[in-house]
């Protein structure tokens, strides 16, 4: 609630053309909008500028935010759309008409070896970090989005749906699909 | 026997916080008696363990001050407007400007030398005004010719003509930062500070 105000509060200044204002949510922001990007493009290079961009582009269309909406959704949705606009530039083919099918899992991560740490555990060695984020890679744009703000940014149903202009009932469906898919690269480790 | 796909559905509403007392008791007792689903409960469980301790990541320190740099500077024109609009009474001051136009121009090109308006608490190094880290200036500063840094507090205004601020994320100025750069806002600077002191 104090945030809200915060927020608000920066926002008026911001539309009235304070600057400074801007460094304050800048601050508030970067690190969410910045893990946001890198989980998206998995480049921390690529996540910086498509962070800054996503703030740029926040600043120049601040007359056109709607406070009908949080500040920090119309923030996301600048950035996924960004980091979504990156990856089809990258690589125009791969993800567009991928679909997450039925059983068969990938071959490839299949041949990672296993081993019977708790997941805590494993999670600290720089190599899991990696598997787990070219397994987002590997999802399709359209289930990394949700899982993306779901699990990396931990924000709910209700907001990933404002997010990304999508029925609740989509979200949740993505959801189920991008965690099928993940379990067949993760689910075995 | 293949399982029913309701089972999977219900595990994933499980994940998701949002399932049905009824459904999660069914859910419960199928897993109790079916290996394979049991199996592809706890991938699915253990899947969204590890995407969630994926290390938090942070930007690099200067990001912030990277946005601002990059952020396009406010047009001229569309701030002399604004602060018309805003100032309705005062423009007929504008009027008497113009006609010291002439002049304002005469010592906007003759005024070629540093000076700074204040030497309370802050380090001048070559033709830079620092606020410290830890300092505050208490009143407005102004900068001519020169720069200013800021990394500590002003209290007050800061304007700087002919020069550039640079606040450091940490900075604070409570009042207006004006850079004046062009002879525009020199003229606007000067039109301010006439009104305002003939309001005081
Ligand atoms: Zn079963």
């Amino acid at each position: 609630m104090i945030m809200e105000m915060f927020v608000k509060k920066h926002i008026k200044a911001i539309q009235k053309g304070d600057q400074n204002a801007y460094a304050e949510i800048v601050e508030l922001y970067k690190d969410k909008v910045y893990r946001l990007c890198y989980r998206m493009l998995g480049n921390r290079h690529e996540a910086e500028d498509a962070a800054q961009e996503a703030f740029i582009r926040a600043y120049v269309n601040i007359h056109t935010y709607n406070p009908a909406m949080k500040f920090s959704s119309w923030l996301y949705r600048i950035a996924t759309n960004l980091s979504i606009d990156k990856l089809r530039k990258k690589k125009p083919d791969m993800y567009l008409d991928e679909e997450v099918s039925g059983t068969d899992g990938l071959t490839l991560y299949s041949q990672l070896p296993s081993n019977d740490a708790s997941p805590e555990e494993t999670v600290e060695s720089l190599e899991l970090q990696e598997t787990v984020q070219r397994a987002i890679e590997k999802l399709p744009e359209k289930y990394r989005s949700v899982i993306v703000l779901k699990y990396m940014n931990d924000l709910s149903l209700q907001e990933i749906s404002e997010i990304l202009d999508l029925p609740i009932g989509t979200v949740k469906t993505r959801i189920h699909r991008g965690r099928e898919a993940l379990r067949k690269h993760l689910g075995h480790l | 026997m293949k399982c029913p796909d309701q089972i999977i559905e219900w595990m994933h509403d499980y994940l998701d916080g949002d399932i049905a007392p009824d459904d999660e008791k069914r859910l419960r007792e199928h897993l109790q008696h079916c290996s394979a689903c049991s199996q592809h409960f706890n991938s699915l469980k253990k899947t969204v363990a590890f995407i969630q301790y994926a290390s938090p990541l942070a930007p690099p320190a200067d990001f912030t001050a990277n946005v601002m740099a990059k952020l396009p500077k406010e047009k001229q024109r569309v701030r002399a407007g604004r602060w018309l609009k805003n100032h309705p009474v005062l423009t007929a001051a504008s009027l008497f400007a113009a006609l010291t136009v002439g002049s304002l121009f005469t010592t906007w090109n003759k005024e070629q030398q540093f000076s700074v308006s204040t030497r309370e608490n802050v380090i001048i190094h070559d033709h830079t005004v620092i606020v410290p880290k830890g300092e505050t200036v208490d009143g407005d500063i102004v900068v001519r010719n020169g720069s200013i840094k800021i990394e500590g507090k002003v209290n007050g205004d800061v304007t700087v003509i002919h020069g550039e601020k640079y606040l450091a994320s940490a900075g604070q100025v409570t009042g207006d930062v004006e850079e004046i750069n062009e002879m525009f806002d020199w003229i606007w600077y000067n039109i301010k500070n006439a009104v305002k002191a003939m309001l005081e």
